[in-house]
């Protein structure tokens, strides 16, 4: 068909009232995979090139940051003092400022550092869809609050309050607050739901939206979120701390814009986030160029054992870094352990700023020059609609999966900017609960033994005890004491060191701690954990050292231990998970283990629950351990004799913990002779222990030798996929799995025994 | 000029050779992986991670399971320092972890001077307790051990 130039125009006016109608009546304003799928920098705006390219006072920018640093730390304690969530009260929260674009510039020193790499993206959000809306729009005195990890941020128990900064009428900066609530209506109390099997069954899923109008709260907004979770209280009090202390850090910011100028302010902030970028780049340049390479291994869905590799590829050329997560487990289609992308990334970043350059300021820029590659539809890289709420599975392995590739590459350099450290330990080893509490209010949370995981040794010296979480450095274990205030639950054996459960090495990983709970006057309680690492262990140690033993869920049913206490005091020797299981003292009991992954379960007053906080990893050969040092575990009982022995290959006595250096020596090098031995070549070893494939008898997902084939499943069958072509894997109820199998044996015994079975 | 890599490797860039830094013996060459330098050993991880509870009565002891991991020991095939663990589902294949650009290597360290003792980086930050209980969380290093 002939057209003419002017019926082209035409077409063009046409497209141009077509493209805006569909701009301004779309039908869902979903994540934004341009905001989503970005982690960089925004290019400067008009203000900050004029700014910038006038070239800026570094002095002065060093003394607005101070100023800005302490703002932040005063918002920061304002929240950590008053909010109601156990995960503010330990640390789990930040405060931060952002540029105009909504780059996330700085945050409270003690903040949680994930939250650097993931709290801009909702904020970009409302700057592209509701700054201009005319039903939302962005003025001052304005409040917007958010809870959906899709657009942004960690995970779902996770809520933000973010404001606009204006000046002079004039928007210059977000500010915000997010604290890890906690309880969030999903399908189990606590807000991390492992039973998921859909993102509907995860609560609350706020994507941004005004929520506070000239600094109030609104009540109707208020009043809906209150009546979709088990905790009104705790929505309305946490909503009220976070406003107020952004309120409070905006007075601060204004001061700051009062004492040295907009442009000062402005500059210095931007300035701030391309020092740190050219910083990063210039690290980068520093490494030899190459590959390092870490698999991981997790082994459960929290429903279902099964083994799902994460794999890394770190590439360094000049000064350009890629990190290549191709070749990991597919996503699943019905668990909750996927995330997204940005999650993922935040929960990298964490890991590169705490473990790798730790001297960095704590911004998004510290990642943005760095290029992160995934398989779409893979575990770290899920569709938005695959269930999320437990993403931290993979989140926590990315918060150390830069240890073991980054020290490889690193180890070279003549300047360190931190210690040579092996993985911490990796996982969310504490109780969540809900329920009616002594007060007679519903509520749902964890317990804040998520922030005692050990850390991992370093090269000069073991790892610290039960230190922090892997998420966070600045955050606390917490007091028990508070705990049993608010919740029935009552502490049988607390922060107790996990004898013998060690990442051994040349130095040591920190321990982690027990954990003995139980229920006292509630008669609707119950439990879940959230783990993955009961039969492949979950830390990996470095250069020659171990990696953490497995860990795994103990219980004690049908018995109340409160009656055995005030009946017979005597009868529990201590309240050691070892001891009690071993020992059975208590008649009557069932005594369980099972995978760290339990669903919410309901425990009745006096059943036992028990579960370890882990070690981290070790570091270097165990035989190159100082005797004095494992003489010191023994002596802090830490480490029984026989794995001293065993493990370490010293001599001494047993009463006196002497050591006799000279058999020690001639012991370890005896050893050493016993493991050229037993060792074998490389290429032969190679030839007769690697397979084709993954054992046919263990549920495997996610490349094996070639990162482009990934193995899932596909109605219970293993398949294989191209790995641009993965399709999530829907998993059979375990239920149905178990009945099915129950259903087979009661067959054979009736075949066997007939009818009368 | 020697490019110290790990704990126990360095790359002598002379010999483009992997070398073991506890005795000096040569492992192979830098251009591959310098496991095929290693001895290697599979491991039952029982034997490292021990039961703790009794396997007559649970199945889940705190040891990893056999059937699901396995550790790789990698040892100098000289001294017998073990230089490097991997743990692994059984039959996979041990991972290639080191592959440097060692042209590269050697253009970067034309002007660098030879390290012979790694440096010890800064401890990673954390919040210091808010009150004080005078212990040490367990990090030990050589240097508490003098004290007792």
């Amino acid at each position: 068909m002939n057209t003419s130039i002017e019926d082209n125009e035409v077409t063009r006016e046409e497209a141009a009232v077509r493209d805006r109608f569909l701009a301004e009546n779309r039908l869902f304003l979903g994540p934004d995979p341009e905001i989503m799928r970005n982690h960089s920098l925004a290019p400067r705006t008009e203000d900050e090139e004029r700014i910038l390219s006038q070239g800026v006072d570094a002095h002065q920018v060093h003394q607005i940051r101070g100023l800005v640093n302490a703002a932040l730390t005063e918002s920061f304690q304002m929240v950590n003092q008053m909010g109601a969530a156990p995960g503010a009260k330990w640390g789990d929260l930040v405060t931060g400022v952002f540029t105009k674009s909504g780059d996330l510039a700085m945050i409270s020193p003690h903040g949680i550092i994930g939250f650097a790499i993931c709290c801009f993206y909702p904020i970009k959000f409302i700057t592209k869809y509701w700054m201009n809306d005319p039903t939302v729009g962005v003025k001052e005195g304005d409040g917007f609050i958010h809870n959906d990890a899709r657009y942004g941020g960690i995970h779902n128990t996770d809520q933000s309050m973010m404001m606009p900064l204006y000046y002079k009428g004039e928007l210059l900066f977000w500010l915000s607050s997010t604290i890890h609530e906690g309880e969030n209506g999903a399908c189990e109390p606590g807000g991390m739901p492992a039973a998921a099997e859909s993102k509907y069954d995860e609560g609350l899923k706020m994507s941004p939206f005004k929520v506070v109008e000239n600094y109030e709260i609104k009540r109707d907004l208020l009043t809906f979120l209150q009546n979709s979770v088990r905790d009104p209280k705790l929505q309305l009090e946490d909503m009220k701390v976070k406003l107020h202390a952004t309120i409070r850090l905006q007075e601060r910011m204004i001061a700051i814009l009062d004492q040295f100028g907009k442009d000062a302010v402005v500059g210095a902030l931007r300035s701030h986030l391309e020092d740190v970028e050219v910083e990063v780049r210039r690290r980068i340049r520093e490494l030899p160029d190459g590959t390092t390479r870490v698999n991981a291994f997790m082994d459960s869905t929290l429903r279902e054992n099964c083994i799902q590799k994460i794999q890394l590829a770190i590439t360094v050329k000049g000064d350009q870094m890629v990190c290549d997560f191709r070749g990991s487990s597919p996503q699943f289609m019905n668990r909750a352990v996927n995330t997204n992308i940005a999650s993922f990334k935040a929960a990298l970043g964490t890991g590169l700023l705490q473990n790798v350059w730790p001297d960095l300021p704590h911004t998004m820029a510290a990642l943005s020059p760095i290029e992160i590659v995934s398989d779409r539809n893979s575990i770290l890289d899920a569709d938005g609609d695959m269930p999320q709420a437990m993403s931290l599975m993979p989140l926590f392995k990315a918060c150390v999966i830069f240890t073991i590739p980054m020290n490889k590459l690193n180890y070279s350099l003549p300047k360190r900017y931190s210690a040579v450290i092996a993985q911490q330990y990796d996982q969310a080893a504490t109780f969540i609960y809900g329920g009616l509490t002594q007060h007679g209010d519903v509520t749902g949370n964890f317990c804040s033994d998520i922030n005692g995981c050990g850390q991992g040794a370093r090269s000069n010296a073991d790892g610290e005890h039960s230190i922090s979480p892997v998420f966070g450095f600045m955050a606390d274990a917490g007091e028990q004491e508070m705990c049993e205030e608010d919740t029935p639950i009552v502490r049988l054996g607390a922060q107790r060191l996990a004898r013998n459960r060690i990442g051994f090495g040349k130095y040591r990983g920190g321990l982690g701690y027990e954990q003995i709970a139980t229920v006292r006057d509630s008669n609707i309680w119950g439990f879940m954990t959230g783990c993955e690492g009961s039969l492949f262990s979950s830390t990996q140690g470095l250069f020659g050292g171990y990696s953490s033993p497995a860990y795994q869920l103990c219980k004690i049913k049908g018995i109340n231990i409160f009656e055995v206490l005030a009946n017979e005091p005597k009868r529990i020797k201590e309240f050691d998970i070892v001891y009690l299981m071993n020992e059975r003292p208590i008649p009557g009991g069932k005594y369980s283990t099972h995978d760290m992954g339990m669903t919410f379960e309901m425990c009745q007053e006096g059943e036992v629950y028990m579960i370890c906080q882990g070690t981290g990893g070790g570091y270097g050969d165990v035989l190159e351990r100082d005797p004095a040092l494992v003489m010191k575990d023994v002596a802090e009982d830490l480490m029984t004799h026989d794995v001293a022995k065993d493990i370490y290959k010293v001599v001494y006595d047993e009463r006196t913990l002497i050591v006799d250096d000279e058999a020690t020596v001639a012991l370890r090098n005896a050893y050493r002779q016993e493991r050229i031995r037993r060792g074998k070549s490389y290429d032969q070893f190679c030839a007769e222990w690697v397979t084709s494939e993954p054992p046919a008898t263990l549920p495997y997902y996610g490349s094996w030798d070639d990162p482009k084939t990934i193995y899932g499943t596909s109605g219970a069958q293993r398949i294989k996929m191209d790995a641009d072509k993965i399709q999530g894997s829907f998993m059979p109820n375990p239920k149905d799995l178990k009945i099915a199998e129950l259903e087979a044996q009661l067959e054979r015994y009736k075949e066997k025994f007939g009818e009368a079975v | 000029m020697k490019v110290l890599i790990t704990e126990y490797l360095r790359i002598n860039l002379d010999s483009e050779l992997y070398e073991c830094r506890r005795c000096n013996g040569a492992l192979g060459s830098a251009r591959e992986t310098y496991k095929r330098g290693l001895l290697v050993y599979d491991r039952d991880p029982r034997e490292i991670h021990k039961p703790l509870l009794d396997p007559k009565l649970y199945e889940r002891t705190y040891s990893p399971h056999p059937d699901w991991c396995r550790i790789l020991e990698f040892y100098c095939p000289h001294c017998g320092t073990m230089m490097e663990v991997e743990y692994v589902p059984p039959g996979h294949p041990p991972l290639h972890d080191i592959e440097l650009d060692i042209d590269a290597l050697k253009e970067q360290w034309k002007d660098r001077e030879e390290v012979i003792e790694p440096p010890i980086g800064p401890v990673p930050p954390r919040r210091t307790h808010m009150h004080g209980h005078g212990h040490d969380h367990g990090a030990h290093s050589p240097a508490d051990t003098k004290k007792n």
